[in-house]
């Protein structure tokens, strides 16, 4: 990194993060050229972006699972949720700027799963870093056009009564499923509810929640 | 703010088109016909962020699409659908 040709005088100790991987590919080497070039020009500082990726780490499917139990048994909170997701979740501490969040619903006649077909958009700041699966091109342009093929691959078996609904995360919109509650667990405590969603479930490549 | 242009319920065409630069319409989804769903913010031009800041922004619509106008001998349900966000400034109401 040191004998690149600068004629200018800069402290490249401060800006690289040791913690990036390598780069190993022209993509990468790039990419970590052009942020140097941004942090030099001060359109945000390596502090900053520390502190969003600190965030992006800290965040997990565990999120989720909070934001559903309480939907799950706070009607009202639900509704909130539904019909503006953001500020539902805000209520909860998250943060989430600068996106809108939609949460879909999923019913007995209905099955809501999640994609980006133009890049990776991921609800990353609720639920952490994406699942390779869910970057993949396959993935990505099947399921808008297969998603009943699709989902069965991932064990989501749907009968001609369910409707697929398929949402493409195109611009900047988040999304996350609602899943269904698990019978049998109608006295189950919000904080034993929680532990039951997955990551999956919250894309829609999963249905049905295991009890036990 | 801008008011809405479009409604919900109300029926949209995406444009077909394919400008030179970065832009957040995908090719499957160009010239084809759905429903407002759900009236978003204001975002920033994806267009216009080669050069600038993506201003004016523009609003967001979710649109949607019956599976079975998307894609040729599509495999599942005539309830199946699609949805997807599309800038205002790449729809135009249909009658």
């Amino acid at each position: 990194m040191s004998d690149h040709g600068h004629d200018h005088e800069h402290d490249h100790s401060r800006t690289f993060q040791p913690d990036h991987a390598e780069p190993t590919s022209e993509g990468a080497r790039v990419g970590l050229a052009l942020r140097e070039l941004l942090i030099e020009a001060g359109h945000y500082t390596a502090v900053e972006e520390q502190a969003v990726i600190a965030s992006m780490q800290g965040a997990s499917p565990e999120n989720g699972g909070r934001i559903v139990a309480k939907a799950w048994t706070d009607p009202a909170y639900k509704e909130r949720l539904l019909a503006n997701g953001a500020a539902a979740i805000r209520e909860l501490g998250f943060e989430l700027e600068p996106y809108e969040f939609t949460v879909m619903e999923n019913t007995d006649d209905t099955h809501n799963v999640i994609v980006c077909t133009l890049c990776s958009c991921y609800p990353r700041a609720l639920l952490g870093m994406s699942p390779a699966w869910y970057k993949s091109s396959s993935y990505r342009a099947r399921v808008v056009r297969e998603p009943r093929s699709v989902l069965a691959e991932f064990g989501v078996e749907l009968t001609d009564e369910v409707d697929v609904r398929v949402h493409d995360s195109t611009a900047e919109l988040r999304y996350m499923v609602l899943p269904q509650r698990p019978e049998g667990t109608a006295d189950w405590p919000e904080e034993q509810l929680a532990k039951l969603i997955t990551r999956d479930s919250l894309v829609g490549t999963q249905r049905n929640l295991e009890t036990t | 703010m801008s008011e809405p242009v479009f409604q919900v319920g109300q029926r949209v065409r995406i444009d077909d088109r394919t400008p030179p630069v970065h832009h957040r319409v995908p090719a499957y989804a160009k010239g084809k016909i759905g429903i407002v769903e759900r009236v978003c913010g204001l975002h920033g031009e994806p267009e216009k962020f080669i050069r600038g800041d993506g201003k004016p922004p523009q609003r967001i619509y979710r649109v949607l699409i019956q599976q079975d106008k998307l894609w040729e001998s599509y495999e599942g349900t005539q309830g199946d659908k699609l949805e997807i966000e599309i800038f205002e400034h790449w729809l135009e109401s249909v009658e």
